[in-house]
């Protein structure tokens, strides 16, 4: 079913992409800000990691001498990666053009390259920490796969697609009602964005000690421009899992085809919900502990058997 | 029958499910307690909306009395029994954790699967949460098995007969008042027994791993 | 009507009083008084409804027929019997110190609560009831079990508990399924779980229902009869339990759980309209005779090897019960009664053995005929009675129930003479020298108690040879009632 390439579908789009490219790092510094709150520490200032970026991008980027192309391509792979995911996910409307090319499914083939990348590159130098780190991310990343996929089925069941669109519409265009599958899996799909965006208690974004680090350990050896695509990606990442899981659980408010003048109501709705959004994960990263390495796997495969539960819920109790 | 109190049944239905996958991958004590607690809350509030739903009043009497016993009055048992035992454990499971939580998985099919026919039966509103009933008491069947120590193994008792009780209200429209009573005592007098024991347990081993409890083997 | 409220009211008394009262030293003959009074209201009991028929009373909740009658009487006599049995054991136990006050006064009390259970269980008409004292019978005898607090006794406890816990709880599930099907009957309101409501309806009852409903009760009722696979905690129960609690586990627990089986079983008899829960019963009986007989032969401990015997004899009735018909179903019943008098009075014997020798291990116990005649005698006789030897009753019973079974399921009736022959071979082996051979213990401060073991062991030997006619009858109308 693809959308016809009418001016308001492209606008809705280019608006997505600005929107995302341009404002996940806010979605970031919020998250820093209310963390800082939460632990009653004086917060940083809301632009900081505009003002990281600008700095890291106006630094010379140095690589080591036997780093391969690869090296050198991955910021742009997984950049390209995390924008294009955030283009086909529907928060400010499903009315995208790009989204008819790509499911669900596809988007977790998307962020899987992204991770084979990242992973490579962190191998290529050969450097322990960045082996340490790319080991143990492929360790999550297998684990954490399976449960978003078990996530999604439960929405697909419950909507009968696979394309995000078609999923947000549907579920927004029903009377309010209580799923328990769908409480499931977004119990379980937190978990999964915890683990994939390399939040506590899987993993701490602000560490400095680098045995217990798993995405930094990957990026150390990244500078300059190069470090600034990969944090802005990270950034982006983290704003495209929120927004996936605004869509498959709390889709109201998002514009549909045909009205165009919704994309001025969708706009502060979806503001809304990320700033709600982004305050919950920080107080989930506060009340939660880091866990042992050997423990996350006990944590995915709880997120696994939740989403899988939530789908045997809704096959027997046909809710 | 409106469905909203329908769909409250199946929220809490599958809530009660997921605290039964909840402790069956807690490792410390006081936190299975306190799950305990809040599937005897779900439990009242299932059965408080049945009462309201289906408009029999004897409901009522067996979601308070399960409030009195299973939310306030063996929580607070378990808790002092805790504290005089001073138990502070990191319970290593037989199995380990993704492991049991498989088998749980399985468990949960196989519970459907059997249920299933049966609750094509039943003329309660509530008859698709039997499968979730059986599922539960395979759960802590489950959760009894696998545990070493003797206070996971009594709460996965107890659980046991949460389970139960769900399965009484979801499948009929709730047993006899006069047995409910019964089975409330029986409860109630088996935690006595429970604890006494444990005291005796502790007394004669010094610890209340059940595992120094195998001695009497085939030979 | 007065004879029911006080079968049922004097033993909740006893428990009560003896609550308080149970370190005296009198206490031991107001436990007997208070179990003489049972048997005198059941005997009542019995008399009246053999002349008058099944009553149902209290608003349908009461229901005595012949079938369970003939249980209640048998209980209480049983209980008597081994309070009378407790006076001198349980005095030699305080002397030696293994009995403090507050236990004697536990011992007491749950004795007299758990007669009260088991008169409970089989006089009730309320299938929740039924579960509910069942449960209360476990409890009362759980901390008796592990009232020496040796290691060993606290194990047997734990298991006694949780594995009986879990099993009753299955019971429990089928018991809610039952009431599921009577419900669509009989609707809503507490007369769905009534047993006369249930079995005139029983033709209507939703047969998968049914189906499922029995196989739980029959797993749940089924752990506390003893069937392998479920019988762990039987062995160790007994063992280390005192043995006035042997006897009665051993004596009335099982029976009553299998009087509870065979209430599941006409209903769904009468639900299925074929074999289903005849043919389980045949299996777990034959599977329990069997793996018993095997077990049987390797135990050190006297009263383990008296409680694999339990086990053997339980499947033996189940088996009886399963093939169904009126002569299996009359063995079944005849069996139970002698059984339950050989078994108990074996177990006084052996109490007073081990107490003797002051240990369980057979191969320390010698010469009991040398040191007190009337206990090596009384074990022989036991002995013999049990393992089926003519001229007592469970020689003919076992007669009766091999010859059904050999027109009915001829290729058991090898794994059946098989396992009785094991069983014969070593039980009779580890009692010889136990009873005659060289020894040098002395007798006992107090006499034992002789009177009860060789009453058990007269009637069992009176049921072997000449049933009386009023017996006749009673078990006839029983097991009609079973629906053999």
């Amino acid at each position: 079913m693809g959308a016809a390439l009418n001016w308001s579908g492209l606008l809705s789009q280019l608006l997505e992409i600005a929107l995302a490219v341009l404002g996940a790092p806010l979605l970031t510094g919020w998250v820093n800000q209310c963390r800082a709150w939460l632990q009653n520490k004086s917060a940083p200032p809301l632009l900081l990691p505009y003002r990281t970026l600008h700095k890291l991008f106006n630094k010379e980027s140095v690589v080591a001498t036997h780093a391969s192309p690869l090296f050198r391509a991955t910021p742009y792979v997984v950049f390209g990666c995390m924008a294009l995911a955030c283009a086909v996910v529907p928060s400010l409307s499903t009315d995208l053009p790009l989204a008819s090319a790509a499911d669900a499914i596809a988007l977790v083939g998307l962020f899987a390259v992204a991770r084979v990348f990242i992973a490579l590159g962190a191998f290529d130098i050969g450097t322990a920490f960045g082996t340490l780190g790319a080991r143990r991310e492929m360790l999550v990343g297998f684990l954490a796969e399976p449960a978003l996929l078990m996530v999604l089925f439960t929405s697909f069941l419950i909507s009968g697609s696979t394309s995000l669109a078609t999923i947000v519409e549907n579920l927004a265009g029903r009377e309010l009602a209580i799923y328990p599958a769908l409480a499931f899996a977004g119990v379980a799909f937190t978990m999964v964005s915890l683990a994939e965006n390399a939040r506590v208690p899987v993993d701490n974004p602000a560490t400095h000690l680098e045995l217990t680090m798993i995405h930094e350990a990957m990026i150390l050896e990244y500078s300059g421009r190069h470090l600034a695509l990969i944090e802005w990606a990270a950034s982006l990442k983290l704003f495209a899992y929120s927004c996936i899981g605004l869509a498959l659980f709390f889709p109201w408010g998002v514009a549909r085809a045909g009205a165009p003048l919704d994309l001025f109501l969708a706009l502060p709705v979806l503001i809304v919900k990320l700033a709600l959004g982004g305050a919950l994960l920080a107080l989930i990263e506060t009340a939660s502990a880091k866990m042992r390495i050997f423990r996350v796997p006990e944590f995915l495969a709880g997120a696994f058997l939740l989403a899988v539960i939530g789908m045997l819920v809704h096959l027997l109790l046909g809710a | 029958m409106s469905t909203l109190a329908s769909q409250l049944i199946n929220l809490f239905a599958a809530l009660l499910l997921l605290l039964a996958f909840a402790m069956l991958s807690q490792r410390r004590v006081l936190s299975l307690v306190h799950l305990f607690t809040l599937q005897g809350a779900a439990l009242v509030a299932s059965t408080s909306v049945m009462a309201y739903a289906t408009d029999q009043p004897h409901l009522y009497f067996s979601a308070a009395l399960t409030l009195v016993l299973k939310v306030l009055l063996l929580p607070w048992l378990l808790h002092r029994l805790i504290q005089r035992l001073a138990v502070r454990w990191d319970v290593e499971p037989l199995l380990n954790i993704p492991t049991t939580m498989l088998v749980g998985i399985v468990l949960v099919i196989f519970a459907f699967t059997l249920a299933a026919p049966i609750s094509a039966l039943s003329a309660s509103v509530a008859r698709s949460t039997l499968g979730i009933a059986l599922a539960c008491v395979l759960l802590s069947f489950m959760m009894m098995i696998t545990r070493a120590k003797a206070i996971p193994q009594v709460i996965g008792f107890l659980a046991l007969e949460n389970g139960l009780l769900f399965a009484a209200t979801s499948a009929t429209y709730g047993m006899p008042m006069v047995v409910e009573l019964g089975i409330a005592l029986d409860v109630l007098v088996g935690m006595v027994i429970l604890g006494v024991f444990m005291f005796q347990i502790r007394e004669q081993f010094d610890s209340l791993d059940i595992s120094h409890l195998e001695k009497l083997k085939e030979d | 009507m007065t004879a029911l409220l006080l079968t049922l009211g004097v033993p909740l008394l006893g428990g009560l009083v003896l609550a308080l009262f149970g370190h005296r030293d009198r206490a031991l003959e107001l436990n007997a008084g208070f179990s003489f009074a049972t048997f005198l209201a059941s005997a009542a009991l019995t008399i009246q409804i053999i002349a008058t028929g099944p009553i149902l009373v209290l608003g349908k909740q009461f229901f005595v027929d012949p079938l369970n009658v003939l249980l209640v009487a048998l209980t209480a006599f049983v209980a008597f019997n081994t309070a009378l049995f407790s006076r001198p054991y349980m005095r030699v136990e305080r002397d030696r110190g293994k009995m403090t006050p507050g236990r004697m006064r536990l011992y007491h009390s749950m004795f007299q609560l758990f007669s009260f259970t088991m008169l409970l269980a089989l006089l009730t008409n309320n299938m929740g009831i039924l579960w509910v004292a069942m449960e209360a019978a476990t409890l009362a005898t759980v901390l008796l079990v592990s009232v020496y607090r040796t290691p060993a006794s606290l194990e047997a406890a734990w298991k006694y508990f949780i594995l009986c816990g879990v099993g009753i709880a299955q019971a429990l599930f089928g018991t809610i399924l039952l009431y599921l099907a009577a419900e669509r009957v009989l609707g809503s309101g507490g007369g769905g779980l009534l047993w006369t409501n249930l079995e005139q309806v029983k033709q209507q009852l939703e047969p998968t229902v049914l189906s499922l409903a029995f196989v739980f009760m029959l797993v749940g009722y089924g752990t506390k009869v003893g069937l392998v696979p479920l019988h762990n905690w039987l062995p160790d129960a007994h063992a280390e339990g005192p043995t006035p609690i042997s006897a009665v586990l051993s004596g009335l627990l099982l029976n009553v759980a299998l009087y509870a089986v065979l209430r599941c079983k006409v209903l769904t008899d009468g639900a299925l309209a074929n074999r289903f829960a005849g043919d389980l019963m045949v299996g777990f009986g034959l599977l329990s005779v069997v793996v018993a007989a095997f077990f049987l032969s390797r135990q050190k401990d006297v009263k383990r090897m008296f409680a694999y015997s339990s086990i053997e004899h339980m499947g033996l009735m189940t088996f009886a019960f399963g093939m169904g018909g009126p002569i299996a179903s009359f063995a079944g019943l005849l069996h139970m009664t002698a059984h339950s008098l050989i078994k108990s009075a074996i177990f006084f014997t052996v109490g007073h053995a081990a107490q003797k020798a002051g240990t369980q291990v057979m191969d320390e116990i010698r010469g009991l005929v040398r040191v007190n005649p009337t206990v090596g005698w009384g074990l022989m006789l036991g002995t013999m009675a049990i393992l089926g030897m003519p001229p007592f009753g469970i020689f003919a019973s076992e007669f009766l129930i091999l010859t059904t079974a050999m027109r009915e399921f001829p290729w058991t009736t090898p794994f059946l003479l098989i396992a009785l022959g094991v069983a014969f071979a070593a039980v009779f082996g580890r009692v010889l020298p136990m009873v005659f051979g060289e020894t040098s213990v002395r007798p006992l401060a107090h006499p034992p108690a002789i009177i009860p073991v060789f009453v058990h062991v007269g009637l069992g030997l009176m049921l072997g040879l000449y049933i009386p006619p009023y017996l006749n009858t009673w078990y006839q109308q029983a097991v009609r009632l079973i629906g053999g």
